[in-house]
């Protein structure tokens, strides 16, 4: 297959020649409405060299088994809708190239954890969106200005990091501290947080602060970097909660 | 099975659909009335978050531009079937959008001085038609990521109450005084399989596109037309269906969108030798021409041999000359795109790039209130629509880049404002004892049908036939072969089973009811494709190549009658409506 560091002149030519070949998907089954518990369930599929692990799901779907039910939307990595756990990590169905796993081995797709699973690969979000919720994700100001607010792109600089989340859970459903207590605020609803303290046009910083210095807050973290490396977006998420430290430490930024 | 369970509610104000245009109406109607909002997505999962490039407002923060110029791009861009008085209140009021959004707590990107960074994108000009201006208000290539979640951290603010994961199915219309009128919306639970009749004085529709009528799409897979085509089967009109935008760059064989920015930030198309080939087309503003100009050339370059790749069938987007640094700054989504799908490295290489089906310029008729039209002139009281559902009609025959992020803010506001407004003196329409038994049984027969045809075996083939047969090159003949396809499809369409009967989390079901509304919306599309003999901004006839402003200067009004159908289409009537006109003159179209 071609990759990435493929020479320039032969890539095109690689890429209309995708190759097809296939894999084996362990899905993690659960219907409360079929009285069974969950279990793993085989597919064998044929995939193509462009082909997404989202891609597969549907080929199951529409071509074998009708009722394996997962969330999607926009299928190019922006609506977080398909957070899940692929061979153990954390990601985007729909932004993992399954030429890029190991396609001799099976191909495990199981929900995120530390949320109710609905079905099949569907959670119960709700958890993780009141927390999001609880850091009030708004911007706090008290002036109204007649145009725009001035804003440097140093300052801008500061937390356009943050601003990129898509709410699709897979930082907080990857963190040890939340498997293990579902209290725990997690580490998307901090990066949320940041994303208004660290805002210069924004004066709740306080507040936010006050609700994440709380023992269900940021203390909670242990700093395993499980959510920077599961963020789809490339969000440095353990640096912002480290940066939320210091304000709580500091006082306000 | 027993027949779902049915819940009962009252607002003022009902909206459906949560992406920008809904939430933006959400914002202003939430704090005076008491309004829910229905989605079948949570709210930040709206596709409203894919827009990239930027949202269009003649702020002038970096060089000299005025509302009017902006108006002139808009009607001229949409070759000339823009309603003038619509697109001036769109670029006039574009500044306080933007600045209500900036003050909401959007974070654009800024200038040196700190004021809101603006930068190029097709079709928009200095003094009609210079030069390119910098009109585009932009935070990085996510600017639809920021106002989505902007409007819904805001919504949050006021405590607006959201219904998430509900698929709106159906409209309920209640006779009164002889006149129908709409009294609720029917939506089904995903959760739990349970219905939801939501009653309210005003409802507001902004519920998006239908792109998945195509095979190749920028759409997200939920966009399925449902409120469109829900509007539709109650017998209202639809407007200009024949005008659907192809997206000049969608990711070669895959669809996804790379932003209109890359250009705008100096990005160049190629053919397979090299050659810049827009100058061909459009010598002043080159690539920087509007999207149907450069998706038609594009395609051009590809039936002509000049295509790039082994099979010579896409062109190349090239970035490799602007510095890392500009494209990291302002372009990095787009990037990680070409990296994550085709491995290609824009740095280095170009990205193979090709049009895809992005935008619905026609839709739900309004006037400039939002208010929806049951013909060309009579309001339907306390019904409004928004957003891309929605033609008002600001876009005209091709919409420009940036104008449809700044179509939801301005117009869903607007509907907002409205419904609020009638909301206030109006009383609810009495909404019927059985009013969810149209959705029952439309929930019940595709759960029960023992047919042999399969949802996604007809939904490809539909969608095959359209790219081949009502995509960027039409002709009488493609278009009557469509109207078979599709006459054949919705036959086999009475056929389907699902697989899944149960009731939690049926997405299997729910995937057969939207096709149900894309088999629709692409009928509707075909025939009056079919019947628009002229050539007009996205619409491309190549037996009838000239624009015609003798017959065509009007909008589409497409209705479905009770008349049975002996030939595909026949039942659907199309009527025409004038252009307002009020500055602008038609002239030829050039670059």
């Amino acid at each position: 297959m071609a990759t990435a560091v493929a020479t320039k002149g032969t890539e095109f030519e690689q890429m209309g020649a995708v190759p097809t070949f296939q894999v084996t998907l362990f899905v993690r089954r659960f219907n409360p409405e079929d009285g069974q518990e969950a279990r793993w369930e085989d597919f064998d599929v044929q995939v193509h060299g462009t082909d997404r692990v989202l891609d597969a799901l549907h080929k199951i779907k529409w071509e074998m088994d009708g009722s394996l039910t997962f969330r999607r939307s926009c299928a190019h990595g922006v609506c977080g809708s398909d957070a899940m756990r692929i061979n153990g990590r954390n990601r985007l169905a729909c932004k993992t190239l399954i030429k890029d796993l190991d396609i001799t081995q099976p191909i495990y797709v199981e929900p995120i954890k530390g949320l109710n699973v609905e079905k099949d690969l569907v959670v119960d979000m709700n958890p993780f969106y009141q927390a999001y919720r609880d850091i009030n994700p708004f911007l706090i100001a008290s002036d109204k200005p007649e145009k725009e607010r001035l804003q440097s792109a140093e300052q801008h600089s500061k937390f356009e990091d943050t601003t990129k989340c898509i709410l699709c859970a897979a930082c907080t459903t990857s963190c040890p501290v939340f498997w293990t207590d579902g209290q725990y605020f997690g580490p998307a609803a901090i990066v949320n947080a940041h994303r208004f303290i660290f805002d210069s046009r924004d004066e709740g910083a306080e507040l936010r602060i006050d609700i994440l210095n709380d023992k269900e807050g940021v203390w909670r973290c242990r700093t395993t970097f499980n959510c920077t490396e599961a963020c789809p977006r490339g969000i440095e998420v353990t640096k912002a909660i480290a940066e939320v430290k210091q304000a709580i430490l500091r006082g306000k930024p | 099975m027993s027949k779902p369970k049915v819940h009962h509610y009252e607002y003022d104000v009902v909206i459906v659909g949560a992406g920008g245009a809904g939430m933006r109406a959400a914002i202003e109607a939430g704090p005076h009335a008491k309004t829910a909002v229905i989605s079948k997505l949570f709210p930040t999962r709206s596709h409203t978050g894919a827009a990239q490039g930027g949202m269009a407002a003649a702020l002038g923060n970096v060089e000299e531009d005025s509302w009017e110029w902006h108006t002139f791009d808009t009607v001229k861009g949409g070759d000339y079937l823009v309603d003038q008085d619509a697109a001036e209140i769109l670029a006039k009021e574009s500044v306080q959008a933007v600045i209500d959004l900036e003050n909401m707590g959007l974070p654009f990107n800024r200038t040196p001085e700190g004021k809101i960074d603006q930068r190029r994108f097709g079709g928009h000009t200095r003094d009609h038609g210079k030069a390119p201006v910098r009109r585009s208000c932009y935070a990085a290539d996510r600017t639809g990521h920021m106002i989505l979640q902007t409007l819904y951290q805001n919504c949050v603010k006021l405590g607006i109450e959201f219904y998430n994961e509900f698929y709106v199915l159906d409209l309920v219309m209640t006779k009164v005084d002889g006149q129908e009128r709409p009294s609720a919306v029917v939506a089904y639970e995903l959760a739990t399989g349970e219905l939801h009749v939501f009653q309210g004085k005003s409802i507001i529709f902004a519920t998006g596109g239908f792109g998945k009528i195509f095979k190749t799409t920028s759409n997200a897979h939920t966009l399925t037309g449902d409120g469109v085509g829900i509007i539709w089967r109650k017998g209202l009109p639809l407007e200009d269906m024949e005008f659907y935008q192809f997206h000049p760059t969608g990711l070669a064989g895959l669809g996804i969108l790379l932003s209109e920015a890359a250009r705008g930030e100096g990005g160049i198309l190629r053919n397979a030798s090299g050659e810049r080939f827009m100058e061909r087309y459009a010598p002043t503003i080159k690539d920087l021409a509007p999207r149907d100009m450069v998706a038609r050339a594009m395609a051009n370059e590809v039936r002509e041999g000049r295509g790039a790749g082994p099979n010579k069938d896409y062109v190349l987007l090239d970035l490799t000359h602007l510095p890392p640094e500009v494209i990291d700054e302002k372009l990095p989504d787009i990037t990680e795109f070409a990296r994550t799908y085709l491995g290609v490295e824009p740095y280095t290489e170009p990205v193979p790039v090709f049009p895809t089906a992005h935008y619905a310029m026609g839709g739900i008729p309004t006037n400039v209130q939002a208010e929806v039209l049951r013909d060309n002139d009579t309001v339907v009281p306390g019904l409004y629509a928004a957003g891309e559902c929605a033609c008002v009609s600001v876009h005209g025959a091709n919409r420009l880049g940036t104008n449809s992020l700044l179509d939801i803010n301005v117009f869903g506001k607007r509907a907002g404002v409205a419904a609020v407004e009638y909301a206030k003196t109006a009383k609810h329409v009495p909404v019927p004892a059985n009013a969810a038994d149209e959705v029952v049984s439309m929930i019940e027969k595709v759960r029960k049908s023992k047919g042999n045809e399969k949802v996604a075996v007809l939904r490809k083939e539909l969608q095959e036939t359209m790219d081949k047969n009502a995509q960027v090159y039409r002709t009488e003949e493609s278009l009557n072969e469509a109207l078979n396809d599709i006459a054949s499809l919705r036959a086999r369409y009475e056929n389907i089973s699902v697989q899944d009967k149960g009731e939690r989390f049926n997405t299997d079901l729910l995937e057969a009811i939207e096709l149900g509304f894309l088999l629709d919306l692409a009928e509707v599309l075909a025939l009056t494709s079919r019947e628009r003999r002229e050539s007009r901004g996205a619409h491309l006839r190549e037996d009838f190549l000239a624009r015609d402003d003798e017959k065509f200067m009007v909008h589409s009004m497409a209705y479905l009658t009770d008349k049975p159908a002996k030939k595909p289409g026949d039942n659907i009537k199309v009527g025409w409506k004038p252009v307002i006109v009020t500055n602008y003159q038609p002239m030829e179209r050039k670059y």
